[in-house]
């Protein structure tokens, strides 16, 4: 990198004397490192590979997913995922993109979605359901966020996953809000976006699912929401559980027109 | 579908359909709440969900404040604040003090208490993670104040001095219990949740008030 020449010692002397210019500096190296890892989102492999899973017969019914109705129709992929978590009448449930795709692998492939929801992330069909994720966030990729708030259970939803965001308890008295309740704040370095209201293009649930380079895996909104639920110190949030999906409501609809950069890529 | 989602969802379907005419009153909505929290979240490691969930006065208030935006009035917030005060165990020795650099390590570490953690894991302070504390350590967050020079500012030169003894008193109650001191307080209650230690409140403190701490220097 050209801008490393600057001498050692002034360098010595911005630490020493400047610890917010260091800050900056840090972040601006994280900003850095993103973009650089932009050219080549390793999150591609997982769309090839959720694009194949779609077409692909499976299950013990050999069924493609290609009639699923993910809310806009059979079979309608491309601006589907700016549009969930929604009200679905076959099922008579608000669902997200992640609980729709486990109904569609039941009624169409033959799978069971209880079975599906009570495996560990990143292990067998979990993998595959993060795949087809993937790929279907980014047929909308650019997209706006969108989500339809006119069936009364959509709205009770966004009331309910608005008390569960601001909802205290454990041993540190941790809700959502406590790091995503104000504009401008960080946990160490980590930026915290605002996520009482809309936190901008890409920001927030605009940007999962992603990809992570610190561990190397590919997560969903609703493992993203788990680990969140994890380090709040809170009790396990069961996958597809509408306490996950209320909080998809708030956080999706806070987010109304902001543009979806799903698949992501982060720290 | 569980017998347990089941019943959620009757319940759910029961809330929507009363509030056909003019939807769901505040509280319908704060009772369905807890109904699907209950539904949604199960026992994990070491968490419990019944007792995360049936969590105490404090944060039940405070959360009904925050979704309507608006503070605990002033009466309720001082109650509040009275209650957990009277939680607050001072040091049975009298001392508050202990070693900073142990209280660093403990500022530092933000291990233990989550559903993939042990029992035996040796939870830290968290500290570094929303306040500013050392100069050296660049890595630190924004949701609380800046710590730094915390004891130098209050003019503690003398922690065991009489002109001392208020300070020293209110940053043990402050770690002890955030919320004796601003009722819906961001920052955890580590004494009285029993996330730190008494032993480890005092390193903490001294971390903050020992005139040789990098805090004060």
């Amino acid at each position: 990198m050209k801008r490393s020449h600057l001498p050692l010692w002034a360098a010595a002397l911005m630490l020493a004397c400047a610890p917010a210019l260091a800050q900056k500096t840090a972040s601006q190296g994280i900003d850095e490192y993103r973009a650089m890892l932009q050219d080549g989102n390793p999150s591609e492999l997982f769309e090839a590979k959720g694009e194949g899973l779609w077409k692909q017969k499976r299950g013990p019914k050999n069924a493609s997913l290609e009639k699923c109705d993910l809310g806009k129709g059979p079979g309608v992929v491309k601006g589907a995922f700016v549009e969930l978590p929604r009200f679905f009448s076959d099922t008579g449930r608000v669902q997200d993109l992640e609980s729709r795709l486990l109904t569609c692998m039941e009624t169409l492939q033959g799978f069971s979605a209880a079975e599906i929801a009570k495996t560990g992330f990143g292990k067998g069909e979990q993998s595959n359901v993060t795949a087809l994720a993937t790929w279907i966030a980014a047929e909308s990729k650019d997209m706006r966020f969108n989500l339809p708030q006119s069936h009364s259970q959509e709205k009770v939803f966004y009331e309910v996953g608005k008390r569960l965001f601001f909802q205290r308890g454990g041993p540190h008295d941790f809700s959502c809000a406590s790091c995503h309740g104000e504009d401008g704040k960080r946990i160490r370095l980590q930026d915290l976006p605002n996520l009482t209201k809309n936190p901008g293009d890409g920001i927030g649930f605009a940007a999962w699912p992603a990809y992570r380079v610190s561990n190397g895996q590919m997560w969903g909104m609703q493992q993203r929401l788990n680990d969140c639920y994890r380090q709040q110190r809170f009790p396990y949030p069961g996958f597809g559980s509408d306490a996950t999906i209320a909080l998809g409501v708030y956080l999706g609809v806070n987010s109304k027109g902001s543009a979806s950069i799903a698949p992501a890529i982060k720290r | 579908m569980n017998k347990k989602t089941a019943w959620m969802l009757s319940a759910l379907a029961a809330v929507v359909l009363a509030g056909c005419a003019t939807g769901p009153s505040v509280s319908e909505l704060n009772d369905l709440a807890r109904q699907v929290a209950k539904a949604s979240f199960r026992d994990e490691g070491i968490v419990k969900a019944d007792k995360v969930l049936n969590t105490d006065e404090t944060n039940r208030l405070c959360s009904e404040a925050d979704v309507a935006g608006k503070p605990l009035d002033e009466a309720t917030a001082k109650r509040v604040e009275e209650m957990n005060f009277k939680t607050i165990q001072w040091p049975a020795d009298g001392k508050f003090l202990g070693d900073w650099k142990l209280g660093e390590a403990i500022a530092q570490s933000g291990r233990g208490l989550t559903f993939t953690d042990s029992a035996n894991v040796v939870s830290g302070g968290n500290c570094y993670n929303c306040h500013q504390i050392s100069k050296e350590e660049i890595s630190f967050g924004t949701i609380g104040p800046s710590l730094y020079n915390y004891g130098k500012i209050r003019g503690v030169s003398n922690p065991d001095s009489p002109e001392s003894k208020a300070i020293v008193e209110y940053t043990w109650g402050k770690i002890w219990n955030s919320k004796a001191y601003n009722a819906c307080s961001n920052m955890p209650r580590a004494g009285h949740m029993g996330i730190l230690t008494a032993e480890q409140v005092r390193h903490v403190v001294a971390l903050l008030l020992d005139p040789k701490s990098p805090v004060n220097r």
